[in-house]
């Protein structure tokens, strides 16, 4: 077993130091490769909060979809063919909300101050 | 270093110019370099722009136009009238610069947070679509006779090469495939009309003044094919920067844009617009995807790279909104 502190306390702490100690004094192209330095730290950081649980329930939902088990990846390969050969589509149940929630959630870990993710975030 | 030989070309051709000042390069890869100068005159130093290939990269890569038609297109742009740098010089062998060449440089904002947001361009934000509509149905209008060989596009072809780019990066992506599927089952098939197409007519190639749309710039992607394409690509979620109910660029409606067409003399096809839209959404998901594969593979191996490819579910979550839309 690994000992503390956690990886995200770790991440948080430097980006953190990154965005109030140091990049204030920083100008030019490098404030702005800072800055993309420090939104790829904060999106690590929301992946390891978020990804298991995200992950997790979309293997259910493909599961359930799908029929069939297996690793994530190969569940999404396999609904990629059938998405494709158009064994299912808009009108298969539950495909629409699949699709919804997984880029939500995708978005939550990537994007979360993207224009459309907030707009859809207040519907259902 | 660069400045000498600047210096000389532009001697060799600007009748009074006693020499250079200021170069800076502005942007680009290893294959196409922008560099940004003053010309130094008598009569006042005249600010300029090179873009060039440097010696030893010869051949444009994949679906770019070339920089000789390029300059062709821009020079022909400017004569009909539209906003476009006059080309001051098409480099030769002599000039040992390359291939490219050097146009007048036009002040302005190319930046789309800043064109949305400063009050430096509150009266432009209104006019910009209508404005735009005008200007790429005069784009479309270009004289065929005079017009560079390029490549020819069709919808069909585009959906293939979309395609085949997305499978290479061996990566599952549903909303990708429902969009393709979707593209495919309502492709339109061969334009009636085929014109010059911009190819990426959109924020960061257009300077922007206080005063509206000052000029169109990198032709790069040009190609002859639906002239639907430029309007569609243009109201591309991913060119809203966060204002997303302004369909044209963050600033305008799609009926302003298509007013301005069709002042021109040109006729809209909203449907094929909308077509394109989609399209462009998966084509900019895809070119998102493309950036984090040149990531893995090097020799950039930039954060700004890889980032961009976390770009990618922004394309998904607008790709949905478009063909799966929610209530609420």
């Amino acid at each position: 077993m690994q000992d503390e502190p956690t990886p995200t306390e770790l991440i948080k702490a430097v980006a953190d130091f990154l965005r109030n100690e140091i990049a204030p004094g920083i100008k030019g192209h490098n404030a702005f490769k800072l800055r993309v330095g420090i939104n790829a730290l904060d999106l690590v950081t929301r992946q390891l909060a978020l990804a298991q649980g995200s992950d997790a329930a979309e293997a259910a939902r493909l599961k359930q979809l799908l029929g069939a088990d297996g690793p994530l990846i190969e569940l999404n390969r396999a609904l990629c063919e059938k998405i494709a050969n158009g064994a299912v589509d808009l009108q298969t149940p539950g495909l629409s909300e699949h699709l919804w929630q997984t880029t939500m959630d995708k978005l939550a870990v990537d994007q979360p101050n993207y224009a459309s993710y907030k707009r859809e975030l207040g519907k259902k | 270093m660069i400045e000498g030989q600047l210096a000389r070309c532009v001697a060799s051709w600007f009748p009074g110019a006693t020499g250079i000042t200021g170069a800076a390069r502005l942007s680009g890869g290893a294959s196409q370099e922008t560099w940004t100068f003053d010309v130094v005159h008598p009569d006042g130093n005249v600010g300029a722009i090179l873009r060039r290939a440097p010696p030893g990269y010869g051949a444009s890569p994949g679906r770019a136009a070339g920089l000789d038609a390029e300059a062709t297109l821009m020079q022909l742009a400017h004569d009909a009238g539209l906003p476009s740098p006059r080309v001051m010089h098409v480099l030769r062998p002599e000039d040992g610069l390359g291939r490219g060449f050097i146009m007048q440089r036009i002040e302005g904002e190319t930046i789309a947070r800043k064109i949305l947001r400063d009050e430096e361009f509150a009266r432009a934000r209104p006019i910009l679509a209508r404005q735009l509509g005008r200007v790429i149905a005069g784009v479309h209008g270009l004289p065929a006779a005079k017009l560079p060989k390029l490549r020819e596009m069709s919808a069909t072809k585009e959906i293939a090469d979309l395609e085949r780019e997305y499978r290479s990066f061996n990566w599952p992506r549903p909303v990708f495939e429902l969009a393709l599927r979707w593209l495919r089952q309502r492709d339109p098939g061969p334009s009636q009309e085929v014109t010059l197409v911009h190819g990426d007519f959109r924020h960061g190639n257009l300077i922007i003044g206080p005063d509206g749309v000052r000029a169109v710039l990198d032709w790069e992607l040009a190609h002859f094919g639906d002239p639907m394409e430029d309007l569609g690509w243009i109201c591309v979620n991913s060119w809203r920067f966060g204002e997303i109910d302004k369909p044209v660029g963050g600033f305008g409606t799609r009926e302003e844009l298509f007013a301005g067409y069709e002042e021109a003399g040109r006729k809209v096809d909203p449907d094929r617009v909308m077509f394109w839209e989609v399209m462009g959404t998966l084509r900019w998901g895809i070119m998102c995807c493309g950036m984090m594969q040149r990531f893995r593979q090097g020799p950039d191996h930039s954060m700004e790279r890889a980032m961009i490819g976390r770009r990618s579910s922004e394309t998904e979550i607008d790709l949905l909104r478009l063909l799966a839309p929610r209530e609420g």
